[in-house]
């Protein structure tokens, strides 16, 4: 743990804690990524859109060092990850946690015991009683009522699984969150309840969070900046006002078709509320997991 | 260096004690400071963070828990450690993480008995399973149309084609051995010759199909395992079933039936090749030529002995596939569930075979096969 690299480990600029520059990925000839460039600011959350197939997923992949990319590099809290040489040679990821789709638990292992891992792993000096409440509280924090640490993944439903997922991202007080379409296959009042929990996590935690999504209501509920993928690159990131005043044809019929603008009616009511008691918001706001 | 956590006490004027921690209040740091605390005993008044360099969850429930168990009150908190300790203030600790577990007197008990039961449940599952087969092939006679082919050529293919080579391997080498063994045996008699005999005999009526059955299951039963436990994890045999695709014809018959008929075929190519075997090993060290050894072989195993072995493998086949399909068909849960699975797919499907093969033995004894 800790091993130092002078060579990869450079002063980075502290604003921007992931840095892709020139990005290329292809798959059997096909190329998915090229000449991508994205730069992430610190605390906050970047929605990530883009038509399906555009590779948003394999971006967050190459960003977290599980798809190594033809060309380019890559920035991560000032590791060059494409550098890398293999999974044990990434030394921040003890301070990045990643929800992947699924939620992809370890279906072996009960809620509480997913979230130790990570803990056991790059902690083994923790006592077992102080490992075990931690996963408790992380357990909480997500939403999730206190009888389901005990339960395994097959006992729960979708969104708890998601919340559970993100239990055992958090596990580390991670510096970056890597959400992968966090709100998909959850209802409406769970796919809501998922972006506050996010937005109220990432205020007191003061996380910097990267969210892939297709869910025009998470982009305008929490995202402060929203990247949108076309065309094999990163066309525009910009706030929602800022991506309006482009004209692209795909941002405009993504923003001005029928969802677009009724999820954008939706967004601006929600806004107009939130500046009225600005930060007021805290875990107070956290819906229960009703799901 | 790092800068490390550290906790001191002080007491003020009125005898009230204060803990005051220092240094950063995070995970990296916390298992020393954690092992420290909890070792501190005595009365706690206040709990004072203005010294702490930086904190994360992990701090804040140290210092949370701390304040609780001494009843005590956190001062000096920085606007974000009064968040982070607002955030997780609503966490009891004596919530349970792991299911619950009973004495080891009554796990063991309770372990037998779901055993017990389980072997009732697991022969009624099975029956019943055999019975739905039963009805799917009834439907399949009934509307012929319906019927896989495709399904069925292919799993021939796996399960027959593909095992080609090993088997012929297991089954030469299985023929030089007995040979080889036997002769050393009958030539204290001088009846080296009767190695044909017992070459012959030996590979057409047991060996050949039993070792092939046994083959078959860790090759083929094993995958009938896996891949139908992996289909049901998934959901692929929800999705077949309310798509109107029974899992049973679509994947379990054309499963069982390419066994059943393979097994015949593989067997009686393993028998031969175990012959073949035997002859090889007596061509080099007891010096039967090796076309004497095969026509000798016409006139020294009865008919029946060819008999015999056909009519047991493909009733190892079916046993092996249904095994497989069986157990596969009854995984639920999670991953662990297919290993565990497969793995009792095989070893029932061996365990039946030779079971079966011992009163198939006595039977075909008994009725003048001998």
């Amino acid at each position: 743990m800790n091993r130092h690299r002078p060579d990869r480990v450079t002063d980075y600029d502290r604003d921007h804690p992931i840095v892709v520059e020139g990005l290329r990925n292809s798959f059997d000839g096909q190329v998915i990524h090229d000449d991508l460039s994205l730069t992430v600011r610190r605390g906050e959350i970047l929605g990530v859109v883009g038509g399906s197939g555009t590779g948003k997923s394999v971006l967050m992949r190459s960003i977290i060092g599980l798809q190594v990319p033809d060309a380019g590099k890559i920035t991560v809290l000032g590791d060059d990850i494409t550098a890398a040489r293999d999974d044990d040679d990434i030394d921040i990821r003890s301070r990045w946690g990643v929800l992947f789709q699924g939620g992809a638990l370890f279906s072996t292992l009960t809620v509480a015991e997913n979230v130790e891992v990570p803990l056991q792993e790059f902690y083994p000096g923790l006592s077992d009683d102080l490992r075990h409440e931690i996963a408790r509280f992380k357990v909480r924090l997500s939403g999730l009522p206190a009888e389901a640490a005990a339960k395994y993944p097959s006992e729960l439903s979708g969104g708890m699984k998601k919340r559970a997922g993100l239990a055992r991202a958090l596990a580390l007080d991670p510096e970056l969150l890597f959400l992968d379409e966090p709100t998909a296959g959850l209802d409406p009042i769970g796919a809501a309840a998922f972006d506050s929990l996010i937005g109220a996590l990432q205020d007191t935690l003061g996380l910097t969070v990267f969210l892939i999504t297709h869910d025009l209501d998470t982009l305008y509920a929490i995202c402060d900046r929203v990247a949108v993928l076309a065309d094999k690159r990163v066309i525009a990131v910009g706030t929602i006002p800022e991506l309006l005043a482009l004209d692209h044809p795909w941002i405009q019929e993504y923003f001005n078709g029928p969802r677009g603008r009724a999820a954008r009616s939706v967004g601006e009511n929600v806004s107009a509320a939130r500046d009225d008691q600005p930060k007021a918001k805290g875990m107070d706001k956290r819906p229960e997991a009703g799901e | 260096m790092r800068e490390l956590s550290d906790f001191t006490s002080t007491t003020d004027a009125d005898g009230a004690v204060t803990l005051a921690l220092s240094g950063p209040l995070v995970v990296s740091s916390a298992s020393r400071l954690d092992a420290g605390l909890r070792a501190f005993d005595g009365a706690v008044a206040r709990v004072d963070l203005s010294q702490v360099s930086a904190i994360d969850t992990v701090g804040a429930w140290i210092a949370v828990r701390l304040a609780r168990h001494h009843d005590a009150e956190i001062v000096g908190a920085s606007a974000r450690a009064r968040r982070l300790i607002d955030a997780i203030a609503g966490t009891r600790d004596d919530t349970a993480i792991v299911p619950p577990r009973l004495p080891a007197v009554r796990r063991v008990l309770s372990s037998v008995g779901d055993y017990v039961s389980g072997m009732g449940t697991g022969a009624l599952a099975f029956l019943e399973f055999i019975g739905a087969m039963m009805v799917s092939m009834g439907q399949l006679i009934a509307h012929p149309s319906q019927f896989r082919g495709k399904a069925l050529v292919r799993q021939m293919e796996l399960v027959g084609v593909s095992a080609l080579g090993i088997v012929g391997l297991m089954s030469f080498l299985v023929g030089v051995v007995i040979a080889q063994q036997g002769a050393v045996q009958l030539q204290q008699f001088g009846a080296e010759i009767y190695t044909i005999n017992l070459t012959g005999r030996l590979s057409f009526r047991e060996l050949g199909v039993l070792m092939t059955a046994i083959m078959v299951a860790g090759r083929s039963g094993s995958a009938f395992a896996a891949q139908l436990g992996t289909m049901k994890l998934t959901e692929e045999i929800d999705a077949m079933r309310t798509i109107g695709v029974s899992p049973m014809e679509a994947l379990v018959i054309p499963r069982v039936l390419a066994c059943t008929l393979m097994m015949v075929l593989l067997g009686f190519y393993a028998s031969v090749l175990a012959v073949f075997g035997g002859a090889a090993i007596s061509t080099l060290t007891l010096d039967i030529p090796f076309a004497t050894f095969l026509s000798r072989i016409q006139d020294v195993v009865p008919l029946h002995d060819l008999w015999v072995g056909l009519v047991k493998a493909p009733v190892f086949g079916a046993i092996v596939a249904l095994a497989g399909c069986y157990q596969g068909m009854q995984v639920e849960g999670n991953s662990e569930e297919v290993g565990l699975r497969t793995t009792i797919a095989v070893v029932q499907a061996i365990f039946a075979v030779i079971v079966l093969d011992a009163f198939f033995a006595v039977f075909f004894s008994e009725v003048g096969w001998g």
